[in-house]
């Protein structure tokens, strides 16, 4: 299939998203539609089993899985726009049903599930959208879309292209910013200590804005900022991407 | 919760609001990944090495038996006691029986993690010998009676000032702020001490089949000098550290050095292959090699895991890992520290009790991208977590995940819940920062971003 | 069973079961080489050992050159960084002269060797007194020299190492006791790589190997004090190599 071919793309949106940042997959939804695709959003799926996957629940969490699974089964293309959920469907689904009958279906739906940047930039060929964002950002990889998913430069090159935009990197761009799903919760003190060094990194380049393609990093980040009363800002990629 | 577990967050919480701790170890860290960077930077296809480094590991681990008799047999050859060790005790005990057969009164010791792991040092000082380490950062870190900080900096979470006060304490020795003059006040107190010593014991890096010899890695030359002087010698090693071939170390020696240190090789890589040979004219009469399982066939038990025993313990995975950055080496409370030894510490000393060390991770992936034989760090310790809970299931936590799920699988339930938490966030706002907040464990310094007027899934609907 | 056979029958009894293949497990891919989709396709493969031409891996390592030109310039550069003291001269007598100055330099009262053709003629060009560690020597008279000087086997443009050995350099301690070492070696000693270094000591020493065979490189050092080079830890302070 060429690039510009019309394609039917399936939403992921995890609950996070959905609930606390909605205007994200606002964003996503008016990218893609501009680029001429047919955007489709399965209301029945809310999770896609990580939280319980990561405690080590793999019962509990085949049970969030196999409904999504279920859902997405005749997607042409999954897209996601968190790096964390995406290796989820990516790379643990077809661990987590190694050897069950399921197996079959969660590799093909690896196979079609893409991280949100991925897939503008590897899938269809896309770097500029036309954006114009006059600021000074940094970005920060989140660890699952850059060490399990293998994403570093697609964001960069999609950050490259907006207008006015100047993009600097920092020492910790690929160090973990400490969030960690439950992780956070469960060792709040590391996961507050990481997110500091994560920070002040980030501020020493001076920018306005940490871009992030991981909304799941960006709250957790967002929440430190705010507390502690920084002038640093977090902003997802899709909503710098989005020209309106 | 384990006394382990509950050590760990009492001293994970202690030390991350340590500035000054924070300080240190990301300066020391930042400046050994500016040092590897150059080093990797070197190689024609470092990640075709590592790829290389993990197969050659992988048939070692994979014919441990056929490689560690082909080992033994041929040390045996030249004159090398070999002895075999399957406990911790059981090597604390031959050891202890070498010495006494010696009747060796002062023992120099260079750097070995193995001997730290069955805690050889306590076990002969109650016997009254004086056991002196001749690394500069384990003399630092023995002097302060305390373990190592890091496998290999053992005494990277300390200052120069506070390693002069201690040497002025304990050495007698004027204070310094220059690390030329501190090393050189270790220099002079350890030279004493190898011409004096009877019995020297190593530990070892690699140990090389096809030849039947160990090879120690270091720096500073003490492991040379521990193996040279005293007349009886004894090296302690675990048995998963075994390499087919002599040629393999032309691989493993830069691998080792530059993920471990940024160095291209290390000071001194030596190669031992048995006592003084006739001809020679020094070196020990007798050498003693014991090997230590302690738990190893366990983890060699589990194929998922066995990679883990790859492992050449340069420390990479530590120095990279964020967790290991911020709580340091000793809040572990464990031999083996950082990303690798969350991995093997559940296997060697019990899942439950140290399942909470593979909980401890953010599972960032920045240990498994650094280790040079690829050992799949990360996943393992998200095998870890799963095997824990199929041991053992806290049947709160299961039911909780129960309850998540059907929540998360019901549309209405989970709209439900978010009209709840829109209701009761005001409600929760004022309840921040008292014990009464559901949710203190992250809003006590962060946070919680608000439930939005508009879901996703809202605007969606109202779309269409 | 002795400890012996019982170890061997838990190692047995555990390798029953296969472990899989490394890079097999497949994820947390280096992100040069992503994962499914990922920025390039090219993940890295398993070169399978089983294959392996036996000297292929040095292709992928630091580079020693392939000319002696190029071993030299690369031993001399490896040298200067490690502070290494390294001369390459045109003849023996020049390299005596060499090492006649850095006694007098240093005031060397003493010095220790062993007997070897190009020690021998070293030392009596030297005209100092001289321990020979050959057949035996008191360690407290070693320790009281200012210089011990040996040959080597094999030198490594690579890395800057040498090889020194118990039989034919002296012993454990020559080389490593005394303040400072003092390496006598000809051209054609010179190797590229640790590969060839491998070989050549095999060559030397395979049918008899002596107790110790000690790679070196640089001057003995340390940096476990705030991670600040020191050198002469408890090895030589100094490490001289003479080339002619
Ligand atoms: S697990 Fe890998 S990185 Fe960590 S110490 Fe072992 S070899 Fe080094």
């Amino acid at each position: 299939m060429r690039p510009n071919d019309r394609m039917n793309i399936t939403l992921f949106i995890p609950c996070f998203v959905d609930t606390c940042f909605p205007e994200v997959g606002r964003h996503m939804v008016r990218i893609l539609e501009r680029l001429g695709h047919r955007v489709t959003c399965p209301e029945a799926i809310a999770c896609c089993g990580q939280p319980a996957f990561n405690s080590g629940y793999w019962d509990e969490a085949r049970q969030v899985a196999g409904k999504t699974l279920h859902h997405l089964r005749d997607a042409e293309a999954v897209v996601i726009a968190s790096g964390s959920c995406g290796a989820m469907l990516k790379v643990f689904y077809p661990q987590l049903y190694e050897g069950r009958p399921e197996a079959g279906a969660a590799r093909a739906l690896s196979e079609r599930t893409w991280e949100f940047s991925d897939f503008l930039v590897n899938r269809l060929g896309v770097t500029d959208l036309g954006a114009r964002f006059p600021a000074k950002v940094t970005f920060h990889d989140g660890c699952h879309g850059l060490r399990e998913l293998g994403i570093k430069s697609a964001p960069r090159r999609l950050l490259e292209k907006v207008r006015d935009l100047e993009l600097v990197e920092m020492t910790d761009a690929e160090t973990c910013c400490g969030f960690g799903g439950t992780f956070a919760a469960k060792f709040p003190m590391i996961s507050t200590a990481m997110g500091e060094v994560k920070c002040a990194s980030a501020a020493d380049t001076g920018a306005e804005y940490m871009v992030s393609n991981d909304s799941s990093c960006l709250m957790h980040l967002q929440g430190l900022l705010s507390r502690q009363g920084k002038p640093l800002k977090t902003i997802h990629l899709a909503q710098i991407l989005d020209p309106q | 919760m384990s006394i382990a577990a509950q050590q760990f967050l009492e001293a994970a919480g202690s030390i991350t609001r340590n500035l000054r701790h924070r300080g240190l170890i990301q300066t020391a860290l930042r400046k050994y990944e500016a040092a590897r960077d150059r080093k990797k930077s070197a190689f024609n296809d470092w990640s075709a090495a590592r790829q290389s480094a993990a197969e050659t590991k992988w048939d070692a681990i994979n014919h441990l038996d056929t490689y560690l008799v082909e080992f033994a047999s041929k040390l045996e050859a030249r004159g090398t006691k070999v002895h075999w060790c399957p406990t911790g005790p059981e090597a604390r005990d031959t050891i202890r029986g070498i010495i006494r057969d010696a009747q060796a009164k002062c023992i120099v010791k260079s750097k070995a993690m193995t001997a730290e792991e069955i805690h050889l040092n306590e076990a002969l000082e109650k016997d009254g010998f004086e056991v002196v380490e001749s690394d500069l950062g384990e003399f630092i870190v023995q002097l302060r009676q305390e373990p190592p900080y890091h496998i290999v900096f053992p005494a990277m979470h300390l200052t120069r000032d506070e390693i002069s006060d201690l040497f002025e304490r304990e050495l007698g020795s004027a204070p310094t702020r220059e690390p030329e003059e501190l090393t050189m006040i270790a220099r002079r107190a350890l030279r004493r001490k190898y011409l004096q010593a009877d019995v020297g014991i190593t530990g070892a890096n690699f140990a090389i089949a096809e030849t039947g010899m160990v090879s120690i890695t270091e720096n500073e030359g003490n492991a040379r000098l521990t193996s040279a002087l005293p007349r009886v010698m004894v090296t302690l090693l675990g048995i998963e550290k075994v390499l087919p071939k002599l040629e393999d170390l032309a691989l493993f020696l830069p691998l080792l050095a530059t993920a471990g240190a940024g160095q291209t090789v290390t000071g001194y890589n030596t190669l031992y292959g048995g006592p003084r040979q006739p001809g020679e004219s020094d070196g020990p009469t007798e050498w003693h090699v014991v090997l230590l399982d302690n738990r190893r066939t366990e983890l060699l038990a589990d194929p998922e895991q066995r990679d883990a025993l790859h492992c050449i313990r340069c420390g990479a995975c530590l120095n990279v890992c964020p967790i290991f950055r911020n709580v340091g080496g000793h809040t572990y409370g464990t031999t083996y520290s950082g990303p690798v030894g969350s991995v093997i510490t559940p296997h060697l000393r019990g899942l439950q009790d140290w399942k909470h060390l593979s909980n401890a991770s953010s599972l960032c992936g920045a240990c498994t991208e650094a280790c040079p034989v690829k050992i799949d760090l990360h996943h393992h310790l998200l095998q870890n977590r799963r095997n824990a809970v199929g041991d053992a299931p806290s049947w709160i936590e299961r039911l909780a995940w129960r309850a998540h799920a059907f929540v998360v699988n019901t549309p209405a339930l989970y709209q439900f819940a978010q009209e709840v938490g829109r209701i009761v966030e005001p409600l929760r706002k004022r309840l921040q920062g008292t014990p009464l907040d559901p949710v203190q464990s992250w809003t006590r310094t962060r946070d919680l971003p608000p439930v939005a007027g508009e879901s996703f899934k809202e605007w969606w609907r109202n779309r269409r | 069973m002795n400890a012996r056979d019982r170890i061997l029958a838990r190692i047995r009894e555990a390798l029953t079961v296969p472990a899989p293949k490394p890079g097999s497990h497949g994820h947390a891919q280096e992100h040069d080489g992503g994962h499914g989709h990922g920025d390039s396709s090219a993940g890295t493969r398993p070169i399978g050992f089983r294959n392996r031409p036996v000297h292929v891996a040095r292709a992928w390592l630091p580079q020693g050159g392939s000319t002696p030109a190029e071993h030299l310039a690369r031993f001399a550069a490896a040298s200067a960084e490690l502070k290494t003291d390294f001369r390459c001269v045109d003849s023996e007598a020049e390299a005596h002269a060499a090492l006649r100055r850095i006694a007098d330099d240093e005031g060397w009262r003493r010095v220790a060797s062993h007997h070897h053709a190009m020690t021998d003629a070293a030392v009596a060009a030297l005209g100092r007194p001289a321990l020979f560690t050959d057949g035996g020597y008191p360690p407290d008279d070693l320790e009281a020299c200012e210089a011990g000087i040996t040959t080597c086997d094999v030198l490594v443009a690579q890395t800057g190492s040498l090889v020194v050995n118990s039989r034919s350099s002296g012993g454990r301690a020559l080389s490593v006791l005394p303040p400072h070492h003092v390496v006598l070696a000809r051209r054609d000693q010179l190797v590229s790589d640790l590969t060839d270094a491998f070989q050549r000591v095999e060559a030397l020493h395979g049918q008899q190997w002596p107790s110790m065979i000690s790679l070196v490189t640089g001057p003995s050092r340390t940096g476990d004090i705030e991670r600040i080079l020191v050198l002469g830890a408890h090895g030589p302070k100094k490490l001289t190599v003479l080339m002619w």
